[in-house]
């Protein structure tokens, strides 16, 4: 076992897939001079060159587009998009071309892609930096979407991704990228299609991905103190949803608390509440809660940027309410 | 033919006549068709605009990609895709050359690497700057030939992409087929400048206008962009001006133009034009000309029966390509 941060874990997955396959590149801004925005790609292109580190052009849709070009001329290219606030400028690149043209084409044409990105608010960036995206890309078929919450996920989740004839879709939350934990250097990839109980519960299963899953472990602290065993299951995989999981976990709890940095109107948090509704209905011993952002664009002024956002107070709060209402 | 001299050999030109013909021929049987209620969805038809495909399609080798519009009929068929396959798409059959899933405005043949029929105007722009960095990443000789109409000059994703490859000096042919309207907005009431060319060549992209009407001159043209992709030159660009002298799709009632308008172009079409000049030079005689217009019913008829019989995806595969299960070899 190594310690190492997310952000380094990020970068040796990087570097990994970058030794072992020559089809694998990395283009995106300011990601070989500079470094990344976020520091994630720094020192890569003077060890990999310019030729396999690109920085390109602040033109989202024609480095995405190109990402696409190049993954059906039998490249694996790796794209990093500096935030999701900025993917919507490639939004039509990756909807319509990444998500539609193998069953467009009947077939004929498979997208290996990989779509990096940061996402999520904490860092006070304001209204167009800081959104949580995600579940917008969850909606569409075609697409995996991958939320690596652990340091372990952010260094091994990388290889199977590229692996993956269909484009993914690697959404890093920024509170994430300090956060310090162990890694198997030696694991080589792991699971991309389920969910995991990152702690064990009996009284309520609290459901998360990425950058929550800290505040639910959190608050699953607190509430084993206060006698409640909370279950916390990180989602990882956004699309497709490995509801197997997650429902036979509320099937033994009979509660559910869903906690989403998505706005709550038309949320993933709202799709996995769905299909809890649909599979396991009599199951629930009080009605499904939600914890998700508050419906504003993210504000810049600390305490706002706070309150709009799920946190551990929070969480503890709706569960206690699911689980001893007042 | 490859290379880069065009040789006015009596069979080549006979063959640039055959093919536009051939499109020509398709898809007047298609609005037909349409009418008929065979082909539904969009139709969108390349009439009065085939010597630039055919032109193009002339200079280009196996081993090149192509990027195609959602009018692109007569794209598919200069490229060397079946008719049978594409009047099976048209016909929404499993036989078609996507399953019947892509339609007119998304034939595709890997074979061929023809890569869509994109109905997303600019769209295709940098699907096609990543086919020549991928080609070139891998060390391959070849070029991608992005077709679009001057509407994509109006978006984003043209301004970049031209940029990028221009960048990267990537090997793409990008072929403005400029047909002055798109839908049934003038390209002066769409852009403050309207000479294309000049705003590609302001990329660096090495960049010339040519009469899209008359097959000899695109092919010219773009034989000589094609060498100089292939000498490593960078991105090259042709605007090729022309007309659509159907409408815009089988629900355009063409308000936004004049019918002699319309009726002055007709008689500039590329077909009359060659036709005209072939036998007016004796390079091509009556019978020739018969023969190969014979020839041409005669295969879309093929095709027609070809998709009649065809037969309906089955509905348990509706979800079958969504998620792939392996990159095709």
């Amino acid at each position: 076992m190594t310690t190492m941060t997310y952000r380094e874990a990020c970068k040796q997955a990087i570097r990994a897939a970058l030794q072992a396959d020559p089809r694998v590149f990395m283009m995106g801004e300011d990601i070989a001079a500079y470094g990344g925005c976020y520091a994630v790609s720094k020192g890569l292109c003077a060890e990999f060159g310019a030729e396999r580190i690109r920085d390109t052009p602040l033109s989202e849709s024609a480095f995405v587009g190109a990402g696409i070009g190049a993954a059906m001329a039998g490249m694996r290219p790796i794209v990093e998009i500096m935030t999701v606030n900025f993917s919507l400028l490639a939004l039509d690149q990756i909807m319509n071309n990444a998500a539609t043209i193998p069953h467009m084409s009947g077939g004929q044409f498979a997208v290996p892609l990989v779509i990096r990105m940061a996402t999520g608010a904490g860092r006070q960036l304001a209204a167009q930096h800081s959104h949580s995206l995600e579940g917008w890309y969850a909606h569409i078929p075609g697409l995996r979407i991958l939320a690596p919450a652990t340091v372990e996920d952010a260094r091994h989740m990388l290889a199977p991704a590229l692996a993956d004839p269909n484009p993914v879709l690697l959404f890093e939350h920024v509170m994430l990228y300090n956060v310090e934990g162990d890694v198997d250097e030696h694991l080589e990839g792991v699971d991309i299609t389920h969910a995991r109980i990152r702690r064990p519960g009996n009284d309520v299963t609290v459901i998360t991905y990425g950058g929550s899953l800290p505040r639910a472990l959190a608050a699953a602290e607190t509430l084993a103190s206060d006698g409640i065993s909370a279950e916390v299951i990180d989602l990882r995989v956004l699309r497709p949803l490995d509801m197997g999981t997650v429902a036979a976990s509320v099937a033994r709890t009979h509660r559910c608390v869903i906690v989403d940095e998505g706005w709550k109107s038309g949320s993933l948090a709202a799709e996995v509440c769905a299909r809890l509704v649909e599979s396991v209905f009599y199951e629930l011993d009080a009605p499904i809660a939600r914890v998700c952002a508050a419906e504003v664009p993210m504000p810049y002024a600390a305490h706002l940027e706070q309150a709009a956002l799920p946190n551990a107070e929070r969480i503890v709060a709706a569960v206690r309410q699911v689980v001893r209402p007042a | 033919m490859s290379g880069d001299k065009l040789h006015l050999d009596h069979q080549h030109l006979l063959r640039l006549l055959a093919q536009m013909v051939r499109i020509r021929v398709f898809e007047r049987r298609c609005a037909e068709l349409y009418q008929r209620e065979k082909i539904r969805g969009f139709l969108h038809l390349y009439d009065g605009e085939e010597a630039i495909a055919v032109g193009v399609m002339a200079t280009l080798a196996p081993q090149d990609a192509v990027i195609a519009t959602y009018r692109e009929h007569g794209q598919a068929i200069a490229r060397g895709v079946p008719m049978n396959r594409l009047m099976a798409e048209l016909y929404g059959k499993v036989e078609g050359c996507c399953r019947g899933r892509g339609g007119s405005m998304h034939f595709f043949d890997r074979a061929l690497r023809f890569i869509g029929g994109n109905a997303i105007v600019g769209g295709g722009l940098p699907l096609a700057v990543g086919t020549a960095l991928g080609d070139t990443m891998q060390g391959r000789d070849a070029v991608s030939a992005c077709f679009f109409g001057e509407g994509a000059v109006d978006e984003g994703e043209f301004h970049e992409s031209l940029n990028l490859a221009a960048l990267w000096r990537l090997p793409v042919l990008f072929v403005c087929e400029n047909n002055l309207y798109s839908m049934g907005t003038a390209l002066a009431h769409a852009e403050s400048v309207t000479d294309i060319h000049a705003k590609a060549a302001s990329y660096g992209v090495a960049s010339e206008a040519v009469d899209g009407n008359d097959v000899i001159a695109v092919e010219l043209a773009a034989r000589r962009a094609v060498a100089a992709l292939r000498a490593g030159g960078g991105p090259q660009f042709l605007e090729c001006r022309t007309y659509r002298t159907r409408a815009h799709s089988m629900f355009d009632a063409q308000l936004y133009r004049d019918k002699a308008e319309v009726e002055a172009w007709k008689q500039r079409s590329p077909i009359l034009r060659f036709q005209s000049w072939l036998e007016n030079s004796h390079l091509a005689f009556d019978d020739e000309v018969a023969r190969l217009e014979a020839d041409a019913e005669a295969e879309v008829t093929a095709a027609i029966e070809f998709a009649e019989a065809g037969h309906l995806e089955a509905l348990e595969d509706l979800e079958r390509f969504v998620v792939m299960d392996e990159v095709p070899a």
